[in-house]
């Protein structure tokens, strides 16, 4: 009985007794959650363009949030590192083209996704090679975003909005708006669509495969590094990112794979769940659970609703 | 010319079925005994220091060859994605661990087999959500287990029984009146005992494989819905292969911490090693009992030495030839899948080919 009570019912109390520590809970969850699906968005782009399942997104948002910092440690304007940045954001989607996927067209998609775990530990090797391993701090200072908070009084008590968080939100928010138009509305993203219904039919009708992947990956580089710089502001800049990243698998299973509103959702679904778990279940289980709760509700949704919230149904005929 | 299968001829259904049909098989095989129980443990290996040799290299890499015919069986031969391996080998080790502290008399091997099916009961469990997905949805509800685990393995202090450091340390034991395990064993008993568990699992492996279970993974992974269709029951092909796979996987970590690294925390057990046997079946080759070898051997091997090679002969510090080695493997990884998708065991076997017409070439 005592346990079920505190399973079932104190956490609830607590909640309704301290609406502000809720509403605070809620606020954070609801940034890490747009956050969340702005990577998870890296991944879908990449997925519903070229059917490859890029496992190295999470180690782009390291590498790009690395190498701005590095960048702006030796003395060059902040803005400039961003350009650097790009610069070399294009150039590795650039040789990612050449290299890895001109050499593996039509094959099957495992062997792709275990290319780009390759891939990954070329960045990770390199990235630490040149810019090194040690975790520094993130420079949204130097770049404009606000910094500090302000309190609220709300529901008797106060919530607290960090600054940086509520530039994360709404500028997340807008780069999902600005990535669901460009997918539904221009040429490019009409390209983007045939490329990933039918390579061939996309090919004969004159849209350059090549041209198509480099451009994904350049933009999944920016959300990479829009991305790299929100999460390194609210935690420290290093390699630790990657598990973070590595979230956004979860998000996915809960969206569905290719598509735009499932990864929103199931990033808010993940974001909102976690923090809460994390503040009323958490203390009773020892701490820390956020590191796999998100899996653990993708593992139940998985089990009701395989092919996510807005996924496409799959019909498998012999 | 050196492999001919000519005037070999069969006349039992018993020979045609053999694990080396082959006399020229029956010769290698034969050698790498003499090498593995005679030569090495005696000699170690060449240009090397014994110590080096045993404890660096070939205890590792029997160790990660149990490790990877492990995950080879789920994904090569079953078809199933894990990316739960490390978190599954933690359970081994966990598990032999608390066997030899609760039951102090317990007979090693008797406790390696145990923890081995407390690891496979556990794969099973996380193996469930592998009868309605496949895929990238079944990798990331492996991801799930590996995450849970390695937060069981530093928060649930009982596994680790209370101590202070978090860390699980073997204490000295004894079989048949030889110290096998713990700061007080010498490296040539560990290394005995591991060849022969290793041989042990690879004849069970083969065996498995060979068979009507072995058969039913197989049909799972080339067309799941044709294997039904034809009678073969999901439910019990999926499952058994998790549960083969975790319970070699359990045994190989059981051995990694207590016949090969002494001590280890969760980080023995975090998804980068996971990673790595992941690359290991992948550059030996999937669905191969050989190239399992292979791949284990290749990728523990060269970084070693690469890094050895390294530091002694051009100086480098530990810093760039650690970097440079998780660059080589992830370029390998690379390579590999561009140039030969099946793996080292291809190569060796173009090579059987080559060797089978040399010298001449029709």
């Amino acid at each position: 009985m005592e346990i079920l009570h505190m399973i079932f019912i104190a956490p609830f109390l607590d909640m309704v007794a301290l609406p502000d520590l809720f509403f605070q809970g809620l606020w954070d969850g609801f940034v890490g959650g747009t956050l969340y699906a702005l990577l998870a968005l890296g991944f879908v782009l990449i997925f519903k363009a070229s059917g490859v399942f890029n496992f190295s997104q999470p180690i782009l948002m390291v590498l790009a949030a690395l190498a701005l910092v590095s960048f702006y440690e030796m003395g060059i304007n902040p803005w400039i590192s961003v350009a650097l940045v790009l610069v070399m954001m294009y150039v590795l989607a650039f040789g990612v083209e050449r290299l890895i996927l001109r050499n593996l067209v039509n094959q099957d998609g495992n062997i792709l996704f275990m290319s780009t775990i390759g891939l990954t530990f070329v960045i990770i090797g390199s990235a630490q090679w040149i810019f090194g391993g040690v975790p520094s701090s993130m420079i949204h200072a130097e770049l404009g975003f606000p910094v500090g908070s302000s309190e609220m009084p709300m529901f008797g008590g106060a919530v607290y909005f960090e600054h940086i968080d509520i530039s994360a939100a709404v500028l997340a928010s807008i780069l999902i708006g600005i990535l669901a138009i460009f997918f539904s509305k221009t040429k490019i993203g009409r390209g983007l669509r045939a490329v990933a219904d039918d390579h061939q039919a996309a090919l004969s009708v004159g849209i350059s495969l090549n041209q198509i992947w480099v451009i994904v990956w350049f933009v999944a580089g920016i959300v990479a590094l829009v991305g790299g710089i929100f999460w390194g502001a609210r935690s420290d800049v290093s390699f630790a990112l990657q598990i973070i990243g590595l979230k956004a698998l979860p998000v996915l299973i809960i969206g569905g794979f290719t598509s735009v509103p499932g990864a929103i959702c199931g990033g808010l679904i993940i974001g909102l769940g976690e923090k809460i778990f994390e503040i009323y279940w958490g203390p009773m289980m020892g701490g820390s659970v956020e590191g796999w709760f998100a899996y653990v509700i993708a593992l139940v949704f998985l089990l009701f609703k395989p092919q996510g919230l807005f996924g496409e149904k799959i019909i498998e005929r012999v | 010319m050196f492999y001919k299968e000519t005037g070999q001829f069969k006349s039992k259904y018993k020979e045609e079925l053999a694990a080396f049909p082959l006399f020229e098989d029956k010769i290698g095989i034969g050698i790498l005994g003499v090498l593995t129980f005679l030569v090495i443990p005696l000699f170690g290996l060449p240009g090397l220091n014994y110590e080096f040799a045993m404890g660096a290299i070939m205890i590792p890499c029997m160790i990660f060859i149990i490790m990877t015919l492990g995950l080879n069986i789920l994904l090569g031969f079953a078809g199933q994605i894990s990316l739960g391996t490390g978190a599954f080998s933690g359970v081994g080790a966990y598990a032999f661990y608390k066997f030899i502290t609760i039951f102090p008399d317990i007979n090693i091997i008797i406790a390696l087999v145990l923890s081995g099916l407390v690891s496979a009961v556990v794969g099973v469990i996380f193996g469930l959500p592998s009868l309605r997905i496949k895929g990238f949805y079944l990798m990331v509800a492996t991801l799930a287990a590996q995450f849970f685990l390695t937060w069981a393995f530093i928060r649930v202090s009982w596994l680790y029984n209370y101590n202070a450091s978090g860390a699980i340390e073997g204490p000295n034991k004894e079989m048949f009146g030889i110290i096998m395990i713990g700061p007080q064993s010498s490296g040539m008993t560990r290394y005995y005992f591991v060849l022969v568990t290793l041989i042990v699992l690879t004849w069970l492996a083969s065996n498995v494989i060979r068979g009507r279970i072995g058969r039913s993974w197989m049909m799972i992974r080339d067309m799941d819905i044709a294997a039904e269709l034809i009678g073969i029951r999901p439910l019990v092909a999926k499952l058994s292969a998790f549960a083969f796979s975790s319970f070699y996987v359990g045994i190989a970590g059981a051995l990694m911490v207590f016949f090969w690294l002494g001590a280890a925390e969760a980080e023995s057990f975090d998804i980068n090693h996971s990673f790595l046997y992941l690359f290991m079946v992948i550059i030996g080759g999937l669905g191969s009992i050989t190239g399992s070898y292979m791949g284990a051997i290749f990728v523990w091997v060269v970084p070693v030495l690469i890094k050895e090679i390294g530091k002694s002969a051009f100086g480098f510090d530990a810093f760039v030839m650690e970097n440079f080695s998780t660059i080589l493997l992830g370029a390998m990884i690379i390579i590999i899948l561009i140039l030969e998708p099946h793996g080292l065991a291809r190569l060796w076997q173009i090579t059987k080919q080559k060797l089978r017409l040399w010298p001449f070439p029709y």
